[in-house]
Parts: C-alpha cells; structure tokens; sequence
C-alpha cells in the first residue's frame, strides 16, 4: 500500500482517498492504478469515481456504505496497487494554430514572461505533456506539466465563453476546452480536433495517462484539419 | 416483401406515438431523469433532475418508474399541447398550471384528453416544477440517461433547453388512467426550510474558528447567478487562515466552495467535476433536493450536523418516500 494513503469524507456519500498532497508522478500512477483495479474489479455499492492530480474522490450508495466501511474495503484493494500493470500509454498529437483570434492570450502571456509569441509558442510544442486525469467538463484534460517559464496565473475575470478547442494554460497546468464553457486559463491556440465526440467508441480523444504534444499549424491548415 | 411490411409497421408505429407539442417552452425547461452516474473519468457530471424527489413523486403518480424521464421547468413554465392525448401529473413546486382553463393541481395525475393544452405560468411557490406523462418522454439516451447537460449540449432533447415548435415523442404506456395523489404527510415533508444540514468539507480546517463560526451563523442569499451548475451566495464573506495552495480534486454533490472573494458557491447537478476551491462544508444528501427548489434572492442558513445525523436523515427519508401510503390512490 502506498504510504503517504489518507482517507477523508467529502460529503456524506463520498471519500477523497489521497495519494499525496503535492502532484508528483508516484501519486499519478497510484490514481491511474486504482481506477484500473476499480473497474477491473467494481464495489458493489460505488456509484462513481472522480480521479484528479493525487486523489480519488468516491462516491458510494449511502444505503450500502458507511465512511469507515468503505475505506477499509479501498484499503485492501490499495495493498494490490503494485500489482497492477497500466497499459502502455497513448502518444497523441494535438494541432494547434497559435495565436492571433485562435489564441487572443498569446502576446499577454509572452509579455509577461519577457519572451516574444514564437518563443512561447516555441516552448509550449517542445514538452510532452501527460493526461492527469479529465475533469471539469467532459473531455477536458488537465495537462502538465507546463515549463517553469511559462506558468501563467489564471486570468482575473474568466471569459463566459471559450470557443470549443481553446488551448489555454493556468499555472502549470495546460488544456483544451471541449465545450464553449466560461473559463479562467489564458488561451494561446485553437485545436481544430474535436475533444469529445459522443457516440464514438473512445469518446474522450484524451485519456488519462495519454502522452500529448501540441504542434503548431497555420490558420489554413486549422481550416482544412476543421473540414476534414 | 417482408422489409416493406417492417417498414409500415414502422410507420404506423410512430404514427401510434404520442406526442408534445411546445408551444411556449418557459424560461428553461429541459428534459430531465435521475441522470447518468459512473462517467466521472471522462469528467462528465450526473446532471438529473434538481429536485430529484420531485421527480421520483411525478414519475409514480403516472405510473412510471421513478428512473423515467420528464420536463424539468424553472420559475416559469411552459405551454404544452397534447394532440393525442396523455396521462400526466405535475409535482415540486406550484406554477399555477391549468388544462384548457381548469386549473391543475400539483401532486395529482390528470387525464388530457386529446387536443387538450396545459399551461404554465411564474412560480408560486419553488423554482422547479415537473411535468411527468405516464411512458415518459423519450429521447436518446446519452450514456444510459436521458438527462440534458446544457452546459456540453450533450442528452436530453438535442442537449438543449426546449424551445417553441418542439415536438417531443412520449413513451409507450398501456395503463388505465388511476387517480393518484401525493401524500399530504409527504407534501408537507417537501415544504421550503430555510436552514440546510451540511457536513464538514474537506477543508474545513483551512478556514478560522471565527469563519466558521460566521459561515454557520450568517444568513445567506441565493444570487441571481444560480442555475444547474452551482448557486452563488451572496452574504458575509468567509475568509481563509491562511492562503494556501490548493490541488484540483474530485467535487461532490452540494459541495460549499469557497473561492478566494469569500462567497460560497454551492455546486450542484451539472457541477464541474473536479475544482480548484477549498470546500468549507457540503450539503447533505436529504437536502439536496430542497437545493433544487431554491430560486434567486431566497435566503438560506447553514446547520452543521454530523455524519451519523446526515445519515439518518437520508435513511429516514428514502423509508418515507418508499412507503405505500406515499401515494394516495
């Protein structure tokens, strides 16, 4: 079992099962580990699980569980967590036109880090990210991590609006927003590829644990991948 | 040939359909059931009814199972015409609705007979009324539920709020009208309550005694901004210890967060499903449907209760909702 592992109620039908209390890789691949070994092997009872950068919350039937009950079950459950094996993960590209009206935050975010739009753009297609979990919305993927040098606060009154496919970055953190949501991160570029398609087998065009690099395109090429 | 004899029966078959027809549709009014759990990785929120226990009444009266689907409308309703006719009941709150000039009560099944319109005005009394026919309205299911999750516009009726000139299709049901009614020990159970039981958020300890204190005594007002994803409170403003980092984590269900201006925000059924907001308190479970029925500038208060209190009171009222003698026939 993991060490650092606490258990907190969050409400009377849920428990946060904490791996960490700071994001590192260790916490990540416990939170993957243990979704695994929950859907391999469901709690009769757990109605659903919401995965994030070093915790679980789980959201169980209150006719069945009580707290205590149910982390002792998660504990047995997160003795074996070494024995999970992950599947090997995705390489997936996402294209990305960068700035202009597909990313109006581009040149605020270079003047604030003293650094031209192509040197931003530059940085921010040269890491490979990793898909913490999906949250927020569905299909949206928490990303990270962002360089050092790029980590940007959230902008001070978020928009209402997103378009659909927004690359946006808050802290060290980067995204794409599924959906035209309100939204806080600061937007750089705009992915022509549609980040939650219903009805198709892998619904999600992210999944956690993906590994994921932003490459830049041209406004036409935005187009053409839009029509395709 | 066998195909053309399919396809007429086809044909007649959603022929034979009953149907609404949306003549107004309200100020928002979308298709509802009791939601879609279990997609939490995919960050996709339950959504469902508001008022899920008004629903759950709506849906017996008709003699549907609770689970079916049904119209979820706010402060104001709709105009809906019935051009074969259904068997329907309205339950949660009162928006003064009435058949071809009759008026209709809340909490009772109704026989419309076809050509016959049900309308719909300002709330009297909550913010949500259901409309429930008996066969439900059917729509495709979007992972397993037939609930609308406007912010993705995905489920429900075209992920969309209603709108005038909508025809939706209604289930097939064969059951005889009965007269039912809403117990008057049930209706009275369901009646507006200002203070609402929480249990600690998982934050709790980030906030001061004297925060706390103030949270649990102050008197808060639902703000304008308050729909199907969170109510904002409008009131004294808690503030924090200290200013801590916080970790994205899971959110629950009535989760009372608090962002760095002070005033909580109680997230609800369309929640995001992950937050960035240290969490004070949470509403409990028994209470979330009254969360449902809370309109703009309605003023609420905060009652600490604890784990085994919450419990109880959720185990009560499910024991209450199950019984016979919650629905008069």
């Amino acid at each position: 079992m993991p060490e650092a592992v606490t258990f907190k109620p969050a409400s009377d039908q849920s428990l946060l099962v904490y791996f960490d209390r700071k994001v590192t890789w260790k916490a990540h691949r416990s939170v993957r580990r243990l979704l695994h070994l929950l859907a391999s092997e469901p709690i009769a009872g757990v109605r659903n699980l919401q995965p994030a950068y070093c915790s679980v919350l789980v959201v169980f039937d209150v006719r069945k569980w009580k707290h205590g009950q149910l982390a002792a079950i998660l504990r047995s459950y997160l003795r074996r967590l070494e024995t999970v094996r992950l599947p090997e993960p995705r390489k997936m590209q996402i294209p990305t036109c960068y700035g202009g009206e597909f990313g109006p935050d581009l040149n605020e975010v270079a003047r604030l880090h003293g650094m031209t739009p192509a040197e931003v753009v530059e940085l921010h297609s040269s890491v490979t990210y990793i898909v913490y979990f999906l949250g927020f919305v569905p299909g949206f993927a928490y990303l990270g991590v962002l360089p050092e040098a790029l980590a940007t606060p959230r902008l001070a009154s978020p928009r209402r609006s997103t378009p659909p496919g927004s690359v946006g970055i808050a802290d060290n953190q980067t995204g794409v927003y599924p959906f035209a949501t309100p939204g806080g991160w600061r937007l750089i570029g705009r992915t022509p590829i549609a980040m939650f398609r219903p009805g198709q087998n892998n619904m999600s065009f992210l999944a956690i644990g993906d590994r994921v690099c932003f490459t830049p395109i041209s406004a036409a090429q935005f187009i053409a991948l839009k029509n395709s | 040939m066998l195909y053309t004899d399919i396809r007429r029966a086809i044909h007649r078959a959603k022929e034979l359909m009953s149907s609404i027809q949306i003549q107004t549709a309200g100020l928002l009014t979308t298709v509802q059931d009791l939601g879609r759990e279990g997609f939490g990785p995919l960050g996709v929120s339950v959504s469902g009814a508001a008022d899920p226990i008004s629903l759950r009444l709506g849906n017996r009266l008709v003699g549907n199972r609770e689970t079916t689907a049904g119209l979820e409308m706010t402060l104001f309703g709709g105009t809906f015409h019935f051009p074969d006719g259904a068997i329907v009941a309205l339950a949660g709150s009162d928006f003064g609705a009435s058949l071809d000039e009759v008026n209709v009560d809340v909490g009772t099944s109704v026989s419309v007979r076809p050509g016959q319109t049900l309308r719909l005005g300002p709330t009297r009394s909550g913010a949500r009324c259901y409309l429930c026919v008996q066969g439900g309205i059917a729509v495709p299911p979007f992972l397993q539920s037939a609930s609308t999750h406007i912010l993705s516009g995905l489920g429900g009726f075209e992920g969309r709020a209603l709108k005038a000139g909508d025809v939706l299709e209604i289930g097939s049901s064969t059951e005889p009208f009965r007269k039912r009614t809403i117990a008057p020990h049930i209706t009275g159970h369901l009646l507006a309550r200002e203070v609402f039981g929480v249990t600690p958020g998982p934050q709790l300890d980030w906030f001061s005694e004297s925060s706390r204190h103030s949270f649990y005594s102050a008197t808060y007002r639902v703000g304008e901004q308050c729909d199907r994803m969170g109510l904002r409170l409008e009131g004294a403003p808690i503030s924090q210890r200290k200013r801590r980092t916080m970790i994205t984590e899971g959110v629950s269900l009535g989760a009372v967060q608090v962002p760095p201006g002070g005033l909580p925000i109680i997230l609800f059924v369309e929640q995001q499903t992950t937050g960035g907001y240290p969490k004070i308190a949470n509403v409990i479970s028994a209470d979330f449907h009254r969360l449902g029925q809370l309109r703009p500038r309605d003023e609420i208060r905060f009652e600490q209760v604890t784990w085994k209190v919450a419990h109880s009171l959720f185990m009560e009222q499910e024991k209450l909702l199950a019984s016979e003698d919650s629905i008069l026939e």
